[in-house]
């Protein structure tokens, strides 16, 4: 990906004065995941708002520090929606302590969500088909749709499926099995 | 059996002296006097504070201190704010209410910041302590309306319920409604956080009208303007108000009873909320604005004019939160008008966008510094700056405690000679001897961290990014800051250097935490080993360290002084370096 190229340059960390364009000292550790860190493209690179679907500008985590809350809560002039807002929502997975977040408008398909979760939770989900489900492992990841039903992954098309998936659970077992029985 | 000489007063009067002594600090330096002041402290002390979680366990707060009635508990790190830690990192409350349901069943106070809450968490403290007088969660998540009903339930001898700036699922709207009939006892209620389905205005109103010494009341966003005056009107006697949306048709039915009902509010000396607030409505507020002495604009779209004549009438200032909206010609004139000002946050209406959209620039500030002068704390958010500017600040306000500088784009030079801010945030430095808590931003080179080391001597918290040239930079902190209690760095040149030099110092402040910097795994794990009160926790989401070459940078670095030892919760993208490190892997 070109993405990964760029990365790689931002976690560069250089020893000189900034913004001078000396060769790296350092070498960055490798990632796969989506970027997160890009360089600032010229002196004037702004960082974007880290909620929006990146833009071609570049964004810097965490700067300025505006509080999560405020960035919420505060909306300028409505932008048009592929600007604006992300489509977070929480991940929990049954047996896990934790939940996490990420943004669905971030992935392209079923199948990238999918390796995004095993490498989130550390567990491997099992082939899909559309009659059985997913075989071959414990977990099926599910989601609750707008009319608060839980579906399993996979079911609807992705566009669909991004438009109305309000929070995804990792279900572990027969409850999850039970799910994928109940076709249309 | 002590023996008791001539000399020595008997325990009931000690304790009857300690009780005078409210300070953590100062309960904390009479306990180390000897052994027997230890004792009678440990059993008479009734309000702790944590400042991290996991620097100490409920358990040994429970052996030491028997007794006690009000608890503050601080979790995640700081930038946790600005989304730098990951979901799932920790902090989880109910380890600490498990344990404290059964040795302090007469706890009356919960405070809680940057912490896990969950619904059990709040059904617990609901059912274990019966005594509950307040409840604060500040930023924090992990909980919905549903626990917040047990708590509404339960809590007979709740006073205060502030759910600041916390993330809550919304579940149901009904939670207001667990609160009994009979319940009269609110005094403070902060639920701006929550969203749309999240409150029943009947029960709001019910429970409004029943509360006689409701002093503090914020609502929540959601709340349509047309319903405040009668809200107002049944708690004429608030001293802290928050509106909900500031935004509705004009009509003169609906602004002739907000005039009223404000106008009726005697006491009322803070104001907030105002989200989407229109000019038309703002003269409802005019009767109050003289005694307003706290005013929070920062969530409204208002504009100037009307944003400055707003301002102009509230001459008795001490606190003013805004967006940069007030441009420096409303800074002029609060400077000018408001003389009693204390604190000023101005934040940023497009922190994002590629031009500026105001005019808000260092000019602004300068004029608040030179107009008031008890200025004290400022947190203001711009697109340039000089070091000019800074000196001038600085020699005007020599009583600043907080000062913090958002420079949008991290590393701006003096926009006027294209010069390094060193000697701008050096004269800050220099100039306040008694500043706690500093920010930087902008083009920063290893000379201010020296200035800071030099002079800061009472800074207990600073904050900093995309600064600095070597590991000298954070040494001179690490060395010179004698009050240091917080550091957090991002995306700064500082390696393993200054870190190791300085290890000692970690022990004597709360927390480090580095990210995007270039503090190497071999020296995590150098630390982890040689530093066992110390936690040294690693924090990558690409994987275990394990895999990576020693000379690996890490990516989120977070060091704090702990008691307890390495923490058990961790998720799968922390690791502990200590000793046992090395050979868990194996």
């Amino acid at each position: 990906m070109e993405n990964s190229v760029a990365y790689e340059k931002a976690t560069e960390l250089r020893l000189g004065l900034p913004g001078i364009d000396e060769p790296a000292v350092l070498s960055s550790v490798k990632n796969n995941k989506r970027p997160l860190h890009d360089e600032k493209s010229g002196e004037n690179g702004k960082s974007a708002q880290n909620e929006t679907a990146p833009p071609s500008k570049a964004q810097i985590v965490g700067w300025p520090p505006v509080q999560s809350y405020r960035k919420n809560n505060f909306q300028q002039a409505k932008k048009s929606e592929s600007e604006c807002g992300g489509i977070y929502v929480k991940v929990s997975m049954d047996g896990a302590p934790y939940l996490r977040k990420i943004d669905l408008k971030v992935y392209k398909g079923y199948p990238e969500l999918l390796q995004v979760l095993e490498n989130m939770f550390k567990f491997t989900i099992g082939e899909y088909s559309e009659r059985e489900g997913y075989k071959g492992s414990d977990y099926e990841p599910t989601y609750e749709d707008k009319d608060g039903d839980w579906m399993l992954v996979g079911d609807v098309p992705w566009e669909m499926f991004i438009t109305s998936c309000k929070r995804l659970r990792i279900m572990k077992g027969s409850e999850a099995r039970g799910l994928s029985c109940s076709g249309v | 059996m002590q023996k008791k000489t001539a000399y020595s007063f008997p325990d009931e009067i000690l304790e009857h002296v300690f009780s005078f002594i409210q300070s953590g600090k100062d309960r904390n330096a009479a306990s180390v006097v000897c052994k027997s002041w230890y004792e009678i402290e440990r059993w008479c002390r009734r309000k702790i504070f944590v400042g991290n979680c996991y620097a100490v366990s409920p358990t040994m707060v429970i052996r030491r201190f028997p007794d006690i009635r009000s608890i503050e508990l601080k979790g995640k790190p700081h930038f946790a704010d600005f989304n730098l830690v990951p979901d799932g990192w920790g902090g989880y409350v109910l380890p600490w209410i498990s344990e404290m349901a059964g040795a302090y069943p007469w706890l009356e106070e919960i405070r809680l910041k940057r912490m896990v809450v969950t619904d059990e968490s709040l059904e617990l403290v609901a059912k274990s302590f019966t005594n509950l007088q307040v409840l604060v969660l500040f930023s924090c998540e992990g909980f919905s309306t549903d626990g917040l009903a047990a708590i509404a339930a339960s809590c007979k001898n709740l006073r205060e319920l502030d759910l600041r700036d916390s993330e809550v699922d919304d579940l149901s709207g009904h939670w207001l409604n667990h609160f009994p009939d009979t319940y009269t006892s609110l005094v403070s209620l902060n639920i701006s956080c929550l969203g749309s389905d999240d409150v029943s205005f009947s029960a709001l109103e019910r429970l409004v009208g029943r509360c006689p010494n409701l002093r503090r009341l914020l609502l929540n966003r959601e709340v349509p303007l047309d319903k405040i005056a009668n809200l107002l009107s049944r708690a004429p006697q608030l001293i802290e108000f928050g509106t909900g949306t500031y935004a509705a048709e004009l009509r003169s039915d609906v602004y002739s009873n907000l005039a009223e009902a404000f106008c009726n509010c005697k006491e009322l000396k803070c104001l907030s909320g105002f989200w989407d607030a229109v000019p038309a409505y703002l003269p409802v507020i005019y009767s109050v604005c003289s005694r307003l002495t706290s005013l929070n604009l920062s969530y409204a779209p208002i504009q100037n004019p009307d944003l400055t004549k707003l301002v102009s009438q509230c001459p008795s200032l001490q606190r003013m939160l805004v967006l940069d909206y007030i441009e420096d010609s409303g800074l002029e004139v609060l400077a000018s008008s408001c003389k009693d000002l204390q604190e000023l946050r101005v934040f940023p209406s497009d922190p994002f966008g590629e031009e500026p959209n105001v005019s808000l620039t260092e000019k602004g500030l300068v004029a608040v510094s030179s107009g008031c002068p008890k200025l004290q704390s400022v947190l203001y958010f711009c697109r340039q700056m000089s070091n000019a500017a800074l000196v001038t600040i600085a020699q005007n306000c020599p009583n600043f405690t907080r000062f913090r500088l958002c420079l949008l784009d991290p590393k701006i030079a003096d926009y006027r000679t294209l010069q390094p801010l060193d000697v701008g945030f050096g004269a800050i430095v220099e100039h306040c001897k008694d500043l706690r808590r500093l920010s930087l931003s902008g083009l920063l080179t290893d000379r201010v961290f020296e200035y800071i080391g030099m002079h800061a001597k009472k800074l207990e918290m600073l904050s900093v990014a995309f600064a600095g040239e070597s590991d000298l930079a954070l040494h001179h902190v690490l060395s010179g800051c004698e009050s240091l209690r917080k550091l957090e760095i991002m995306n700064c040149p500082f390696g393993d250097k200054a870190l190791l030099a300085n290890a000692a110092k970690l022990e004597t402040m709360r927390s480090l935490w580095m990210s995007s910097c270039s503090v190497s795994l071999g020296a995590c794990k150098m630390l982890g080993q040689k530093m066992p009160r110390l936690n040294i926790e690693v924090m990558d989401e690409k994987g275990p360290p394990d895999s990576r070459a020693e000379s690996d940078p890490v990516d989120k670095l977070y060091i704090y002084r702990s008691v307890a030892g390495p923490r058990f919760d961790m998720p799968p993208f922390v690791w502990t370096m200590d000793e046992d490190f090395a050979s868990e892997l194996s």
